[in-house]
């Protein structure tokens, strides 16, 4: 018995916000990824990307409850999904026209390019904070909890409950869903191959008649949407403030370039690696090891590796050291 | 003479700007301004040392500056005499068991060859010793942070002169700069960019949350100052004086001996505010023209041309023989120690030391947009960036206010697109750098004054 409330609180407190925050770094990683394997240049506007098409779901969930339509039990902002990506996509496509293009066309270095993507950044920035302000926003509506505490501990009997937030299991869902079709999309299809072949070799690609501007207007969808189902993810389960999405840049960079920059599948692991790292050193095991201890071993501390100031701490810390260590990434190889 | 010409041009108009808002605005927020203008330009010396000179990407600026700030604390306050007895031993403890592992670790690693028993023995010392800092420091740190917690609950620093502390920024940032590019200057470009961006933010989450050092985000207020108090100036008799002296035709203009002595007291308030920034701004214009002859004859010594030739082609000047890893080793901690100053320069110019403000932002996105726009491999550009860039920054609000005003003057004061639009008026600053930066980028690359190589 003890044993199980163990893992019951291992799985409450660690491991489902673990997945969950991972699945949002995932998505964010996966979008750098594809704008670094394909247009070759390390994006620092990733984070303000994904706001920006936060921010329209955000006033849209607003303007939809004005209204009067909602999702039922779900979070109205599912809905506003599908425009918000719209918007965002944009955005991008306009930025990539008046911005990136003459550099890609120019192939300048890809410094030149980050150096770019920071003016992107400052630019992206300051349309979201006139629009929206930078306040923190709560966009979530609908069901809070598919199972709570109480609920769980009467269904069982266990002294630990389990509590499951519906927009961790519409995180984790939404991912799992978007990620499978996205790697379908490039290992099965025919566009996904000349996207990849693109990546792997830029002249040889030219050469097999794939049209550079068809895979690049791809990309940007592509990225577009990562983008903004990463950052809606994340405003619901978090909130929505601009700022928090600049700082989630970071691990995000940490989780892609973790996951060997470049590749898809790296960066999805990378997410998760970044996440429970954080989530496991920083979180206090005193009352799981209560569970499985004998009463005479129990700690009295709290048992905590480091304090939860160090969060975005440790993730970064884990990026020097693959930076160091295995500069491609844990996940050596393949690229897209 | 002619060659300046563009360089006299381009300083005047930005004098003139700041004097425009002395006369605009206030000569207080002018001077402030040109204060701000003149750290930044010795962040970008910095910067352009790395990024101009030798083609390395350092977007780490914040982790420097920090430490150099935290050099301040360190130095100039005084002493907690509790907090050192209570946990003193066991923090110089800790210090030494962190100097010991370092030391083993160098001897393993010179003397035993390369293997996996080298790997678990470095291993070891590492998790040792964090288990010992952990067991010895955690009790010490509880009891200073308990040491009046609302004062100090620091260990404090040495009491000494804060001028010394800019030096000893220097230093910090160095030493840091050393273990950085020991492990990160082998990375390409744009993985440089990310890990000195990560390294530095742990250094701000460090300096952020171990309150027993520089008590955290708690802040260190009431920091000493080189420049004299304007407490101190409206009470002393000669700066009375002096200000009755200046403004003796308008003390003139007043009625009666009250008012007059009302007007002479608001004046010499102003003027004692104006007289500190004064100080501070020729103490950093000495430490900015030292900066700018030293950069100067470096850049045009044999050792700037070789780092020209390094940064312009390192597989060539590696094979003339050129140390290329040393050179830049060197060359980033020379970068990095200027702008450990300019941090050390800019808390001591606040008088506050906030662990809290130090965010990416303002102190490595910024900063590198000046050295981009100023000109890159060129000092006087660097400077120049530095001066546009804050100017437009501090400055971009109440333009962007004016402009607003002007757009929507039609519409009526209750019009809520008017009020959204005044009330968001800041940010226009991250519009403006951003739009400014764009453009630099694509239509003047090499910045507003370029580089500029004379051939010998």
């Amino acid at each position: 018995m003890d044993l199980i409330n163990a893992v019951i609180v291992l799985l409450n407190y660690t491991i489902i916000p673990a997945l969950t925050y991972g699945s949002q770094l995932a998505l964010g990683a996966i979008f750098v990824t594809l704008i670094y394997g394909i247009l070759r240049f390390a994006n620092f506007a990733t984070g303000d990307m994904m706001s920006f098409g936060t921010m329209f779901a955000v006033l849209l969930t607003y303007y939809f409850q004005s209204i009067g339509i909602n999702f039922g039990f779900l979070p109205t902002a599912l809905l506003t999904i599908p425009f918000a990506i719209f918007m965002m996509i944009l955005y991008m496509l306009l930025i990539d026209q008046t911005v990136f293009k003459y550099y890609r066309i120019k192939k300048s270095p890809p410094v030149m390019l980050a150096m770019v993507s920071v003016g992107v950044m400052f630019v992206t920035q300051a349309i979201i904070r006139i629009i929206i302000g930078p306040t923190d926003r709560r966009f979530l509506d609908g069901e809070k909890f598919i199972l709570k505490a109480t609920e769980f501990k009467e269904m069982t009997g266990l002294a630990e409950g389990l509590t499951i937030k519906s927009t961790q299991m519409i995180t984790i869902v939404v991912t799992i869903i978007v990620v499978a079709i996205m790697f379908w999309f490039l290992n099965k299809t025919k566009t996904g191959t000349s996207m990849r072949a693109y990546s792997d070799n830029e002249d040889l690609a030219l050469l097999s008649g794939i049209d550079p501007k068809k895979v690049v207007l791809i990309t940007w969808i592509i990225a577009g949407i990562l983008a903004t189902i990463g950052g809606i993810l994340y405003g619901l389960d978090k909130s929505y403030r601009p700022f928090v999405y600049f700082n989630n840049m970071l691990p995000i960079f940490a989780a892609a370039i973790v996951g060997g920059i470049g590749n898809p599948y790296g960066a999805f692991f990378g997410g998760y690696v970044i996440a429970f790292a954080e989530i496991f050193l920083t979180y206090a095991y005193k009352r799981f090891l209560v569970y499985i201890l004998p009463e005479s071993l129990e700690p009295n501390s709290l048992m905590q590796l480091l304090s939860t100031d160090y969060k975005f701490a440790i993730s970064f810390s884990i990026l020097v050291i693959v930076l160091i260590f295995r500069p491609s990434g844990i996940f050596e190889g393949k690229r897209i | 003479m002619r060659n300046y010409l563009n360089i006299i041009v381009a300083y005047s108009i930005m004098m003139l700007l700041i004097i425009l808002v002395g006369i605009f605005q206030s000569w207080s927020i002018a001077l402030t301004i040109f204060n701000y203008c003149m750290i930044s330009a010795v962040m970008t010396l910095g910067a352009n040392i790395q990024w101009g000179y030798a083609g390395l990407i350092n977007f780490g600026i914040m982790g420097y500056t920090a430490l150099g700030g935290l050099a301040v604390v360190l130095v100039s306050v005084a002493p907690v005499p509790e907090a050192w007895s209570v946990g003193g031993v066991n923090m110089m403890t800790c210090l030494g068991i962190i100097i010991l592992m370092i030391f083993s670790t160098r001897y393993i690693l010179k003397n035993i060859q390369k293997s996996n028993k080298r790997n678990y023995l470095i291993a070891g010392i590492i998790i040792v010793g964090l288990i010992l800092i952990k067991i010895i420091a955690g009790p010490a740190i509880e009891q200073i942070e308990a040491v009046d917690p609302a004062k100090t609950g620091f260990l404090g620093g040495l009491g000494l002169p804060v001028l010394f502390s800019w030096i000893v920024g220097g230093l910090f940032a160095a030493g840091l700069a050393f273990v950085v590019g020991k492990v990160a200057l082998g990375l390409r470009a744009d993985y440089l960019a990310i890990a000195t961006l990560l390294i530095a933010e742990i250094v701000v989450s460090i300096i952020k949350h171990e309150d027993w050092l520089a008590r955290g985000v708690k802040n260190v207020i009431g920091l000493k100052r080189p420049a004299p108090y304007e407490i101190d100036l409206q009470t002393s008799p000669w700066f009375i004086n002096l200000v009755e002296k200046f403004h003796s035709a308008k003390l003139d203009l007043a009625n009666s001996l009250s008012e007059r002595q009302d007007i002479l007291n608001q004046l010499v308030i102003d003027a004692s505010s104006v007289y500190v920034k004064l100080c501070f701004a020729g103490m950093f214009l000495v430490v900015v023209i030292i900066l700018l002859i030293i950069t100067q004859k470096a850049l045009y010594s044999p050792w700037g041309r070789m780092m020209r030739a390094i940064r312009d082609n390192e597989e060539a000047a590696s094979a003339m023989g050129k140390n290329v890893v040393k050179q830049h080793l060197f060359i980033f901690i020379l970068g990095s120690a200027i702008v450990g100053i300019a941090g050390a320069m800019m808390v001591t110019n606040d008088g506050l030391f906030t662990p809290g403000s130090y965010r990416p932002m303002r102190y490595t996105f910024v900063i590198w947009v000046m050295v981009i726009v100023g000109g890159t491999g060129n000092n006087f550009g660097a400077i120049l960036g530095g001066f546009v860039v804050w100017f437009l920054w501090v400055e971009a609000a109440p333009i962007a206010l004016f402009f607003i005003n002007l757009f929507t003057a039609h519409l009526p004061e209750t019009n809520e697109i008017k009020i959204h639009l005044i009330n968001s008026a800041p940010y226009f600053r991250f519009l403006l750098v951003g739009i400014g930066l764009l453009l630099i980028m694509r239509f003047r690359p090499q910045g507003i004054i370029p580089e500029k190589i004379i051939k010998q």
